[in-house]
């Protein structure tokens, strides 16, 4: 990719990741992907009173070439599955997933045919926001977090190395269905 | 250059013809290979992923130069299966599923149901007055919530931003009293059948009344704006028309009939939760364009501000009043309070069913649990919903679960006008008609 | 019409509390008698004088809760609405509702259409119904043009087919989908959801109460 994927491990390839860390997370664009009522929501935290232009990010690009951050922002129908990728391949990488929504998380409410339970079977998602809709404020402490998260990627050698432990733990990891509760 | 190659950038031959995917960068030989095509007409997709189309619409435009030749719309992407699960859910869980339909009037999605469901019932009558009334004060609060979506989302799309931020303003207010009221800003299961969820609030009357003065005086903003203003009129006026016979074929219904000359009203002409008791006019315009539309809208604002302050007023003078109906084999058991720990159970209501009183305690385990029975049979229950006729077809078969609930939603009628008022038009107007009949894709798919 | 047994919704889960044994049938609406009340006589009588062939076309005609429905045989759907719509100045059709009865034998989908005249100010409701063997219905979209989109929804969901529909085709759910999702013999297609250390069944497939 760019010359900071070619850096050696160090402390200049410390810095460089804190800078472009820095840079990506004060200007995120978000692609316009308002599904159903947590659009709504999403545009009432872009509009006057809980204003998203504070972080950089009042220019919902109506193209995803342009975009960096999908919210998908609610409820993603079977028919809708396949555009979602779609606007999701076309996004050039960096690119982060927030799931808004109880309904974009894990299908919410509506456990039936029509819906697909949760985006993150058609797309990686970074963060997942509950809620029915879950209010401007929550959607700017996702955004918020998803910030934090975004300073402290790791670029090159030490992003492959995340990457590898990460695998492992999931591949080890106990399915939820079979964790024990509080009580065991 | 990578060598990355696009899966959606190649043009590719099918039986329709060639499919260019336009990705940037790429218009030059997009031109060329067009210039090169036999075809004069060109057939344009639009969404479901974009901008100005008031949600995930899909419109097919075959374009001949800037001219619309054929407009279809594909919709379905928003397909919940609403309907459907409704019928796993016993009756009152099934307003927890309507109120999502239409996601920017779910006190209209919920008020339908219910009606439908108290027809069933044959309780219409016991509804209790102050219930009545404070539905028709949240209908006609999130009439103005809705409005203020319709007209801020359409001027956005026809490229004034000011609106947009102006109405989202005037909404906030508005959610501001839904919140104070029912808990939640949208989606809020706060009618049930049989009444309300529950009272009103202490101080919510004076909030309401500051914030109707509020809102009369903000009004201003958006029609100091675009009222009258020539370029917004060059944009909406003489476009999307539909006449009144082809608006009752098609059955459309709301502004978009009343933009025709028609003052057909529901709230006038079959009134329900004691609308006939409210002073109020009904709004028409006789252009059959855009510009009558939106301007239908616009006075529709003050005409519910006038109808939530002789509700409030009646609300003062039926203080202490119950909200849900008297049978106590139907109304909701829970009676919530606000404690230290938020809104839950009150403790008087918890030691009445734990401590006092047997019949308290069955009737809140089985209406919590099963649910009542409705007898058999089915209603149809019509509402005027900001966006035309929102009606209810509720079949019950004298269970605990509804057994066929449809919505006639309007937006899903309305929408299929799109073809009759955008052939022959421009492709800019397309989103000017769109965004005048208001289609909410929730509504529309369910 | 139908019969429900036990009292629970899932069956065979070795419930011990004896309300298994419940068997309920829900009765089936008759034919209503004459007069039937506000303007419903008024309008029978002047689709009477103005269809002459009133008594073979309408199997019942049913006044229920302050609605007035007509059941209407599905070869002759097109010439009652015609007649409707003209006669009786019934202009606007508020689209077509799709119901499944299963326990009902030959009749298993229905079809209802609320008319509304905002002449008279007036509302009834037309009812059609079909066996599963041959679904299929008159086209009502050269009456009232709105009932285009309302017809795929029914066909999309239902099955039921309208003959001379002029573009007959899914609409809600995708275009290669199998199946008609809101018939009663479709299963709501949820999955179980999953917690920690244990997964609650979907909906349908819970033990609730009928």
């Amino acid at each position: 990719m760019g010359l900071e994927e070619k850096l050696p491990s160090g402390l200049v390839l410390t810095s460089v990741e804190k800078l472009a860390g820095y840079m990506r997370k004060n200007s995120l664009w978000p692609a316009t992907f308002g599904l159903a009522c947590c659009a709504i929501e999403m545009m009432a935290a872009g509009a006057g009173r809980y204003d998203l232009a504070r972080f950089g990010m009042e220019v919902f690009r109506a193209s995803p070439r342009q975009a960096d951050l999908m919210i998908v922002a609610g409820r993603v129908s079977n028919k809708m599955a396949p555009v979602l990728r779609q606007i999701y391949d076309q996004m050039a990488a960096p690119k982060w997933v927030i799931a808004m929504g109880a309904c974009a998380s894990s299908g919410g409410m509506f456990n039936n045919y029509a819906i697909v339970q949760g985006v993150d079977h058609v797309v990686p998602v970074d963060i997942y926001l509950p809620g029915c809709p879950p209010r401007p404020e929550m959607l700017m402490d996702a955004i918020l977090k998803l910030h934090d998260h975004i300073y402290d990627e790791k670029l090159g050698p030490n992003r492959e190395k995340i990457i590898k432990e990460v695998e492992l733990a999931a591949m080890n990891a106990v399915p939820t269905h079979q964790m024990k509760g509080l009580l065991a | 250059m990578s060598t990355y190659t696009d899966p959606y950038a190649a043009s590719r031959e099918t039986t329709e013809g060639t499919v260019f995917s336009v990705t940037g960068g790429d218009w030059d030989s997009l031109v060329t290979e067009i210039g090169q095509a036999k075809e004069e007409r060109v057939v344009v997709n639009m969404g479901p992923q974009h901008p100005s189309t008031h949600g995930v619409l899909r419109l097919v435009l075959e374009l001949e130069g800037e001219t619309v030749t054929e407009v279809r719309c594909g919709i379905g992407y928003l397909h919940t299966g609403i309907e459907k699960n409704i019928e796993y859910r016993n009756w009152t869980q099934g307003v927890t599923f309507v109120t999502r339909m239409d996601y920017l009037s779910p006190l209209f999605n919920e008020a339908a149901y219910c009606l439908g469901v108290e027809k069933l019932l044959g309780i219409t009558n016991d509804v209790p007055e102050r219930a009545s009334v404070i539905r028709v004060l949240m209908m006609e609060l999130n009439r103005i919530s809705s409005h203020m979506v319709a007209l801020g989302t359409g001027a956005l799309e026809l490229g004034a931003l000011s609106p947009m931020i102006f109405c989202f303003r005037e909404r906030e207010k508005v959610l501001d009293i839904f919140e104070l009221i029912s808990g939640l800003r949208m989606n809020m299961a706060y009618i049930r059948p049989g009444g309300v969820q529950q009272d009103l609030p202490a101080g919510a009357l004076a909030k309401i009344r500051a914030t109707v003065k509020d809102l009369r005086h903000s009004f201003k903003d958006n029609e100091n704006l675009l009222v009258g203003n020539s370029i917004w009129m060059k944009r909406t006026e003489g476009i999307g028309y539909l006449d009144l016979a082809g608006a009752t074929t098609l059955g459309v219904t709301g502004p978009v009939l009343r933009s025709t000359g028609l003052p057909w009203d529901l709230r006038k002409m079959q009134p329900y939760c004691g609308y006939e008791n409210y002073n109020f006019d009904v709004v028409t315009a006789d252009t059959c364009d855009v510009y009558g539309r939106f301007l239908i809208r616009v006075n529709e604002l003050e005409q519910s501000l006038r109808i939530i302050e002789q509700a409030v007023d009646k609300l003062e003078k039926l203080e202490g009043a119950p909200v849900m109906v008297a049978d106590k084999k139907i109304a909701w058991p829970a009676q919530l309070a606000l404690g230290g720990d938020g809104l839950g159970n009150s403790l008087d209501h918890i030691r009445d069913i734990m401590g006092t009183s047997m019949e308290s305690l069955i009737h809140h385990f089985k209406l919590v649990t099963e649910g009542f029975r409705v007898p058999a049979g089915q209603v149809y229950t019509a509402i005027e919903s900001p966006r035309g006729e929102l009606g209810a077809h509720v079949v019950s078969d004298g269970g605990t679960r509804p057994f066929r609930v449809h919505f006639r939603e309007p937006s899903f009628n309305n929408l299929q006008s799109t073809s009759a008022m955008c052939e022959g038009s421009m492709v800019a107007d397309i989103i000017g008609a769109v965004a005048s009949i208001d289609p909410v894709m929730g509504g529309v798919d369910r | 019409m139908s019969s429900e047994n036990g009292m629970f919704g899932a069956q065979g889960t070795g419930d011990t509390s004896g309300y298994g044994g419940l068997v309920r049938t829900a009765a089936s609406t008759g034919s209503s008698e004459r007069p039937y009340g506000s303007y419903f006589d008024s309008v029978t009588d002047d689709l009477e004088r103005a269809y002459p062939d009133f008594a073979d076309a309408i199997e019942r005609v049913v006044v229920d809760r302050g609605e007035l429905t007509l059941h209407v045989k599905a070869s002759r759907l097109v010439e009652v609405s015609m007649i409707l719509r003209d006669k009786l100045k019934f202009e606007m059709c508020l689209g077509v509702s799709g119901v499944n009865y299963p326990d009902d034998k030959d009749r298993e989908l229905h079809a209802v259409y609320p008319l509304l005249s905002m002449t008279h100010n007036q509302r009834i409701r037309l009812e059609v119904s079909v066996p599963d063997s041959h679904p299929h219905i008159p086209s009502l979209v050269e009456v009232w043009a709105g009932n285009n989109w309302n017809e795929r929804e029914t066909f999309d969901m239902f099955g039921i087919i309208f003959d001379g529909h002029p573009g007959l085709t899914r609409i809600l759910m995708p275009d290669d989908w199998q199946g008609h999702p809101q018939r009663k013999d479709y299963a709501l297609g949820g999955i179980s959801v999953e917690y920690k250390g244990a997964t609650t069944p979907a909906p349908d497939e819970r033990r609730s109460y009928r």
